[in-house]
């Protein structure tokens, strides 16, 4: 168990983290947010300070083995929410601190659920940081460490922390250097940002409300500068956001496919046909039922896609409070919760790689209980899926389940309604935000007992980190020495 | 660089970790799902699944855009086949292991029709090496530079040696040739030395000399040197066959001991000249029978190492004058020093070495090309051969005003058919080879590097 080089991650994330609020600090400083400027300034020095720890315990060897791979991204992601939840506090934002790391949690963890009742209130410098904790989350605080970070040539310790941040059955690297495929995605990442900024800044958004969209969208968060979400922006804007949450939704080696123009093995990507086909077909169910409602086909059409892409890429952007939505479209949309978006991209969920290796695998079993003799491999995209990757699924699920069901136990401690619980859970765990009922697109999640925020707090990592890395955190034999 | 190397087998791994670490972006092949799920647990490098000779797997590695492609499974045929797909793929260098001497002869002259860059044969260049070993058996060891011209020799001070205590700059005084000594080992230490280096019974000096000097050098140090006239080989590998060939054309009898029957019969009709002995070369019964005590030398080439080593420790401890061991598992080597394994070849180091030569020099066509690399003191000094490209600012100055970076050197100068060992006044001229000895974590890619800002 090498615990100083897990301490010098931490140390260099939160490095990392005191860079990033820089900005926010000078948009508090030039906005005259004087308490906010406080908070944000005491942080940064805070994260400086604590980063200098591993001088004084400096790791003796630079080895990281499965083991600490996955310790060191779980207590990273909690360091980072305890450090980056101190500016709302000390800024005097939210008086509560279990608030405060709730909405960073779910911020770094791109769900988008807010504690928040009047989000307007907010200095600019905070909702910067709010907003842009979904942009550092989404594709991973770690894997920026890797992209920037100077590593020793030809080793490979630090696979097994991108594997447990990154999402999805199978990570691949792009390229064979981990560090030049950490830097392709980020500049991928960056690049489908800005020009989503360019594309909001041509339909007459101001910058500051481009750029919040922007980071809420490409990390697939959902937090939104304005109360009503969305709402009152315009169809355009409204339109580009949708497009380019369902691109954030899609497995970012599909994008280094198509930049490499290898259009063939994009075809072939049964995940991306999937993801596609199941959006399409919800898209029009819920056009078709909520046609009544809305003036036209175009209308309803325009706030179906809005929502489908918003709740499949587990976003939680809302055009729309589509609690007041019939039950079917409701349940298309709980559903889709679970699916989410595709492996390896900035959404949540089950993902739909998940989701299609588990039908490919019931298949076969049921194939198997028909034909006892017959042997049968998994295949997806042409390639047989190792046995390992399909247990692991299956394990997965049942983990996600298990916490699932356990978490709704404990929010119904409050007695909120059974819609209300489930939901808020699912919304948290799949890393959506908006639930249905009291968690609705226009609800919140203020109204929760602090024991229930600190359960869907841990739900929220517990989804974002696909679930093995925060369980191995109350694990005594994952903490044991040798 | 991109490079892919089909087959992670002893070699293909060694060469996998040391491209790895000199930066290149590696991929690689295997039809075996274990060994590459180790290689991706430890390496930076990406691994493909399959028959690294269909065209299919090669595209998944991405070869029609890598610089060049490796090919060191166990099957010749498989390797010839991948490098031919490699080519025809559009990868520009490709390099085999093949080693059924038949078909490297037969390919020899077609290597440019098949795309080959570079057949390698692990066995026939241990066979070599083992063999210059014992032409001079007083070497611990033996690099060659400049097409045979320069040696590198590794040499141990007994401790009756006259040359105990003796400062550098004296040194070419006492051996009255022109040599200079580029490293010295002192027990787990090395030093690259200057002239105010004192030099101690036990030490291992690399000496970099012509090679016409060789066997004066070896007089003047005050080493008695043996002509070995017969050799025992125990175990009848291929790396035997060659050697045994090697030694019998040159006149030294071969004794050789091999514990399987049909072997045996293979190896006898292929040398008539050789004694063949059916018995087990482990067997210290078989050993004292067949005269083990009288040999001159002993070269241990069966397939396990601890066989290896155990008789290499019992050879030693009769005091036979010269004893070999093949290696294969190098990782343990600084423990096995002065335990009676002083003269140690692994076949894997050497195919490893040839290919990382050539991997270098294609690394940089401009400025000086490597030539040769060799890596001495247990891979932790390499000496490398550079040819000298023109317009550099280091031509024409005397070499007392360049100043070269801590722990490097400059061994050897070849200008046309002279070779120089350089002091102060010499100077480098465009068109030389020069040998450049440094610490191996210099990791010097360019003629350029060895010089300090």
């Amino acid at each position: 168990m090498n615990h100083r080089m897990i301490l010098r991650l931490i140390c260099y994330i939160l490095r990392v983290e005191a860079v990033c609020l820089l900005p926010s600090l000078g948009i508090s400083f030039f906005r005259g947010e004087i308490q906010a400027a406080w908070g944000t300034g005491i942080t940064i020095a805070l994260a400086g300070v604590l980063s200098l720890s591993t001088f004084l315990l400096p790791p003796k060897d630079k080895q990281i083995l499965a083991r600490e791979g996955f310790l060191s991204v779980a207590l990273c992601w909690v360091a980072v929410s305890l450090v980056g939840a101190l500016p709302f506090f000390l800024g005097g934002a939210i008086p509560s601190y279990i608030d405060c790391l709730f909405e960073t949690v779910s911020g770094f963890t791109t769900t988008g659920a807010s504690i928040l009742t009047e989000i307007e209130g907010l200095p600019l410098g905070l909702l910067y940081w709010r907003s842009f904790t979904h942009w550092l989350g989404g594709m991973g605080v770690l894997v920026f460490l890797l992209a920037v970070m100077p590593m020793g040539k030809g080793r490979n310790s630090l696979l097994h922390v991108m594997r447990a941040e990154s999402p999805g059955p199978q990570v691949d690297k792009l390229v064979p250097k981990l560090q030049n495929s950490a830097k392709i995605l980020y500049a991928i990442y960056i690049g489908l940002t800005l020009l989503q900024v360019a594309f909001l800044l041509a339909g007459g958004m101001p910058l500051f409300d481009a750029l919040t969209t922007a980071f809420g969208t490409a990390g697939t968060g959902g937090f939104s500068i304005k109360n009503d979400s969305l709402m009152s922006y315009s169809p355009y804007l409204q339109g580009v956001c949708t497009v380019f949450m369902a691109l954030f939704g899609i497995n970012f080696s599909i994008f280094y496919l198509l930049l490499l123009r290898q259009f063939h093995k994009v075809l072939h990507n049964q995940e991306l046909w999937l993801y596609l086909g199941v959006m399409a077909a919800s898209i029009a169910v819920i056009t078709w039922d909520i046609f009544s409602l809305y003036q036209g086909v175009g209308e309803a059409l325009h706030q179906a896609a809005f929502q489908v892409s918003s709740i499949m890429t587990t976003t939680g952007f809302a055009t729309a409070d589509f609690n007041q939505w019939p039950a079917l479209s409701k349940t298309v949309l709980v559903v889709l919760m679970f699916i989410g978006a595709c492996a390896g991209s900035t959404g949540g969920g089950v993902k739909a790689a998940r989701v299609l290796l588990l039908c490919k695998s019931g298949r076969r079993s049921v194939k198997r209980m028909l034909r006892p003799r017959s042997v049968a491999q998994v295949h997806m995209d042409g390639q047989t899926v190792e046995e390992e990757v399909i247990q692991n699924t299956h394990s997965y699920l049942a983990l996600y389940l298990a916490i699932l069901v356990v978490s709704t136990l404990f929010v119904a401690l409050d007695e909120f309604s059974l819609e209300t619980n489930a939901t808020a859970v699912i919304a948290c765990l799949n890393n959506i935000g908006p639930g249905l009922d009291l968690v609705g697109p226009m609800g919140n999640f203020s109204q929760f007992s602090p024991l229930s925020k600190l359960v869907l707090t841990f739900d929220m990592l517990a989804g974002r980190l696909e679930i093995f890395p925060m369980i191995m955190l109350f694990l005594p034999m994952a903490w044991r020495r040798g | 660089m991109k490079i892919v190397i089909v087959g992670d087998g002893k070699v293909g791994s060694a060469l996998t970790v040391q491209l790895a670490k000199e930066g290149h972006d590696v991929v690689v092949i295997d039809s075996n799902k274990l060994v590459l799920a180790e290689a991706q647990q430890s390496l930076d490098v990406n691994v493909v699944h399959g028959n690294g000779a269909t065209i299919r797997v090669q595209n998944q590695a991405g070869v029609e855009e890598s610089d060049l492609l490796i090919a060191a499974t166990s099957a010749d045929e498989t390797n010839l086949l991948c490098c031919i797909t490699a080519h025809k793929l559009g990868c520009a260098h490709t390099i085999a292991r093949v080693r059924d001497p038949e078909y490297y002869n037969q390919l020899y002259d077609w290597k440019d029709e098949l795309g080959l860059s570079m057949m390698i044969n692990p066995e026939l260049s241990t066979a070599s090496e083992i063999f210059r070993l014992l032409q001079y058996p007083s070497f611990l060891r033996r690099d060659t530079f400049a097409k045979g011209r320069v040696e590198i020799v590794e040499v141990e001070l007994k401790s009756d040696s006259p040359l105990d205590g003796c400062m550098l700059y004296d040194f070419i005084k006492r051996v009255k040739v022109q040599v200079l000594v580029c490293a010295v080992q002192r027990e787990n230490q090395v030093y690259i030395p200057d002239g105010g280096f004192q030099l101690r019974a036990g030490d291992r000096l690399h000496v970099t000399a012509p090679s016409s000097n060789l066997a004066k050098l070896i007089r003047n140090l005050g080493i008695t040197q043996r002509k070995i006239r017969d050799v025992m080989i125990i175990g009848g590998s291929r790396i035997a066959f060659y050697l045994a060939t090697e030694l019998l054309k040159n006149g030294v009898g071969v004794k050789l001991i091999e514990k399987d029957t049909a072997r045996c019969d293979e190896l006898s009709d292929l040398l008539p000249k050789a004694t063949v002995i059916h018995g087990d070369g482990s067997d210290r019964n078989v050993l004292d029978t067949e005269g083990l005590a009288q040999t001159d030398a002993v070269v241990t080439l069966t397939d396990f190492d601890e066989e290896n080593l155990i008789i290499s420790m019992y050879a030693n401890f009769l005091g036979i004058y010269k004893v070999i061991t093949k290696i294969n598992r190098t990782e343990f080597n600084e423990v096995l020093t002065g335990k009676g394994i002083d003269c140690a070849v692994s076949p894997k180091d050497l195919c490893c070495s040839g290919i990382v030569r050539y991997v270098r020099a294609m690394g940089n066509r401009k400025g000086g090309s490597v030539t040769a690399l060799h890596r001495i003191v247990e891979d932790r000094v390499e000496a490398l051969e550079f040819q000298i490209g023109r317009n550099q600012p280091y031509l024409g100055q005397p070499l007392m005003k360049l100043r070269l970076k801590p722990g490097t050197l400059i061994a050897c100068i070849n200008r046309r058919a002279k070779t120089i060992i350089p002091s102060g006044g010499d100077t480098i001229e465009a068109g030389d080879s020069v040998i450049v000895v440094a610490a191996a974590d210099r990791a010097i890619q360019n003629f350029s590097d060895i010089f300090a800002d």
